[in-house]
């Protein structure tokens, strides 16, 4: 695994963390049935940070940030995401998943729409943007993760690179203030990674508050303010990723960052 | 080259290799034959042994088929006309009698349909063609044509029974009452409250008030068409209006049927898979004896309820129950994510259904959907046997005249041949659909 995520420059001059708070989740507990996944949570992200959430596979990292937008459903404690509590309530439901944009680890494109498609439906229907007016702005934020040339092809003809790119300009469309990724890369060929993980610095180098499930040591290090280290359902460590990769101090995160960095 | 170590393994191609043509053998007519028939010897053998086969059943049948009968009156005719062609075998005259279906193709057709209104199911079936054009090619006909497809489920029954235009104006405002209460109800009750106060309205005005004011607004301004009886329906006619509309309403119960089996919500589920699973578990040929005798009992006492519309409810439930388990299927193949996808998105759960799930289950449910609908057209010859004149039960009557006592090869023939055509035509369209939706290799 290379260190690095990108070798240019990072422009860090709009990545500022306001002391606005973006999501606040408080004693979160969840269960699949009578299996205790999240324990306990506490998590305040404010507006401008870009956290990236590592540990071992089903430490509850993908659950956590699903519970954000209610992709899962948490039994106990709070979560607070713009200022709206989530609830049962739809309304709130609609609201808040319209103003927090995901990527996921399979993309989930919608196979039977044009890219250009898939990205005017949300604005459209959920937003009642007109639809030129969405179209024009698929097709900007198509150019800006650099396939505004695909815009009428089916997802299933574009790489897993471009899709995934796609799926972010999808998200970008309806102009959310917080960006989720769940483990965007781990379904790509190493050629493709860079291209993702490119547009997703850009979109950091642009303040986006940005919650990263990732394996992506090297993104950590170069674009993340806090990498937050999950094990067996808990937060166990969360530093600045100077701190986090070159002095861990928990047992725990030492073996891990020792077991992913080793290669 | 020598057998040195580094001569053998380092290797630098300094030209790149041009495209070549492939062997002659393997492309065009020859390259096919050989692929597909001749490939071993015993592929090539049974090639030889089937061709043969199809050969000897053809020589077989042609000579039955080219019978120079098609001007006879009576199956005895045939018989003469057959021995003096010189057509006659080991047991009798060999050859069809092709005068039956002359004399009576008409009748296979529409039934005892008064012959001088033979125009209006005539012009009925025409205008099918412009009203389900905008829903099945609708990449190729502009959309302005749906208000024509709107239109045509009130004028379809109104050509064929005949009446007061004022029946279906008055049916077709029931349903503008559903909609004006949907639409203006929401903001005073929600929206559940609305879609459930819509739907009471419009059955209080079907079942009861439209009744009175069509009887009125024809007192005031007579116009009409000659009525037709429903026992004067038959044949083919009969066939198409029953499967048409069973078609057209068993597809949109489906939907709503497979979409209730998955409901988080209890009731709405066990209401949905009791309904599905006793409709599946009864044979038609129960549910139409319930629709032409046992209704009337349950039914209060003069209501006079068209046993072809009867039946049609029956075929639409009946289908319907395979339809939603169809789509259920269409359903189960698509990934959690196209869910999680439109959920993350925002859309809620109406929309995901109609603009992300239902056109991805559906696709992928078109053969099996297609095959409820040429089961369910198929199963119109069912309705003979409650006493309805379709084809096969005009046959058996046709067979009850004294001239054509005995026949029965050409009759099922042709009647055969009819239904093939609209089978083989809505399976030749879902294989063209099918092509058309494919979109890239996922």
């Amino acid at each position: 695994m290379s260190d690095l995520a990108t070798d240019r420059e990072i422009d860090r001059s709009k990545m500022q963390v306001s002391d606005e708070v973006a999501i606040e989740i408080n004693k979160m507990n969840k269960w699949y049935g009578t299996f205790h996944v999240l324990r306990d949570i506490d998590l305040t992200v404010y507006r401008g940070e870009r956290i990236v959430i590592a540990g071992p596979s089903g430490s509850g990292k993908s659950t956590l940030i699903r519970c954000i937008n209610r992709l899962e459903e948490h039994q106990e404690g709070q979560i607070i995401v713009d200022g709206t509590e989530l609830t049962s309530d739809l309304k709130n439901i609609d609201k808040i998943r319209s103003e927090v944009g995901m990527c996921f680890q399979h993309f989930n494109l919608f196979p039977h729409l044009t890219i250009l498609e898939n990205c005017t439906l949300a604005p459209i229907w959920v937003r009642k943007v007109p639809k030129k007016e969405a179209e024009a702005t698929a097709m900007h934020f198509l150019e800006k993760v650099k396939i505004p040339d695909q815009a009428n092809k089916y997802p299933g003809q574009l790489s897993g690179g471009q899709q995934q790119r796609v799926a972010i300009a999808r998200s970008l469309c309806m102009k959310p203030r917080i960006m989720l990724f769940d483990e965007p890369t781990s379904a790509l060929d190493p050629e493709m990674i860079k291209e993702v993980l490119d547009t997703m610095i850009e979109l950091a180098e642009e303040g986006m508050t940005m919650l990263c499930v990732t394996h992506e040591m090297g993104f950590a290090r170069q674009v993340a303010n806090r990498v937050i280290f999950m094990d067996a359902g808990q937060i166990v460590e969360q530093n600045e990723p100077e701190e986090f990769f070159n002095n861990p101090k928990s047992e725990r995160t030492k073996l891990f960052l020792s077991q992913i960095l080793g290669h | 080259m020598s057998n040195l170590h580094a001569d053998t393994v380092a290797f630098v191609r300094d030209t790149m290799l041009p495209q070549k043509e492939p062997p002659a053998s393997t492309v065009g007519l020859l390259g096919w034959g050989k692929k597909n028939l001749f490939t071993g010897p015993f592929n090539t053998i049974v090639t030889i042994l089937c061709t043969a086969f199809i050969a000897y059943v053809l020589w077989m049948l042609i000579p039955w088929f080219f019978s120079p009968t098609w001007n006879a009156t009576s199956l005895g005719e045939c018989r003469e006309m057959l021995t003096a062609a010189g057509k006659v075998g080991e047991h009798g005259t060999s050859g069809a009698c092709w005068g039956v279906i002359r004399e009576r193709w008409i009748q296979l057709l529409f039934g005892f349909y008064p012959a001088e209104l033979y125009w209006r199911p005539i012009l009925a079936f025409v205008l099918l063609a412009p009203a389900l054009a905008p829903v099945l090619f609708s990449d190729k006909v502009p959309g302005k044509l749906l208000i024509f497809s709107a239109i045509y489920p009130f004028l379809f029954p109104w050509l064929l029974w005949g009446g007061t235009i004022w029946s279906p104006i008055c049916a077709a405002l029931g349903f503008v009452i559903l909609y004006a209460v949907v639409k203006y109800g929401s903001e005073a009750i929600g929206q559940l409250g609305a879609i459930i106060a819509a739907v009471v309205a419009a059955l209080v005005w079907w079942l009861f008030l439209s009744g009175y004011v069509q009887d009125g607004l024809a007192a005031v301004i007579p116009l009409a068409i000659e009525p037709v009886a429903s026992r004067d329906f038959g044949g083919m006619m009969l066939s198409i209006t029953i499967g048409v509309v069973a078609i057209a309403c068993s597809l949109p119960l489906g939907i709503v049927l497979a979409l209730g089996r998955q409901s988080d919500l209890l009731i709405v589920k066990s209401l949905c898979v009791g309904f599905i699973e006793f409709i599946r578990g009864v044979p038609l040929i129960t549910l139409l004896f319930v629709a032409s005798t046992l209704l009337n009992i349950f039914l209060p006492p003069g209501t006079n309820f068209d046993i072809i519309l009867r039946v049609i409810i029956m075929a639409t439930l009946f289908s319907a129950a395979y339809m939603a388990e169809v789509i259920r299927g269409g359903l189960a193949a698509l990934p959690k994510g196209q869910y999680e996808g439109a959920d993350s998105l925002g859309l809620d759960y109406w929309q995901a259904q109609r603009l992300i799930i239902m056109p991805q289950a559906l696709k992928i449910s078109i053969p099996g959907i297609v095959s409820t609908f040429i089961g369910l057209f198929k199963d119109t010859t069912l309705v003979s046997v409650i006493g309805l004149l379709d084809p096969l039960g005009l046959s058996n009557s046709i067979r009850a005249d004294q001239a054509w006592n005995g026949i029965v090869w050409e009759l099922y023939m042709f009647i055969a041949a009819l239904f093939f055509l609209f089978c083989f035509g809505m399976s030749r369209y879902s294989m063209y659909l099918e092509r058309k939706l494919q979109t890239g290799h996922r």
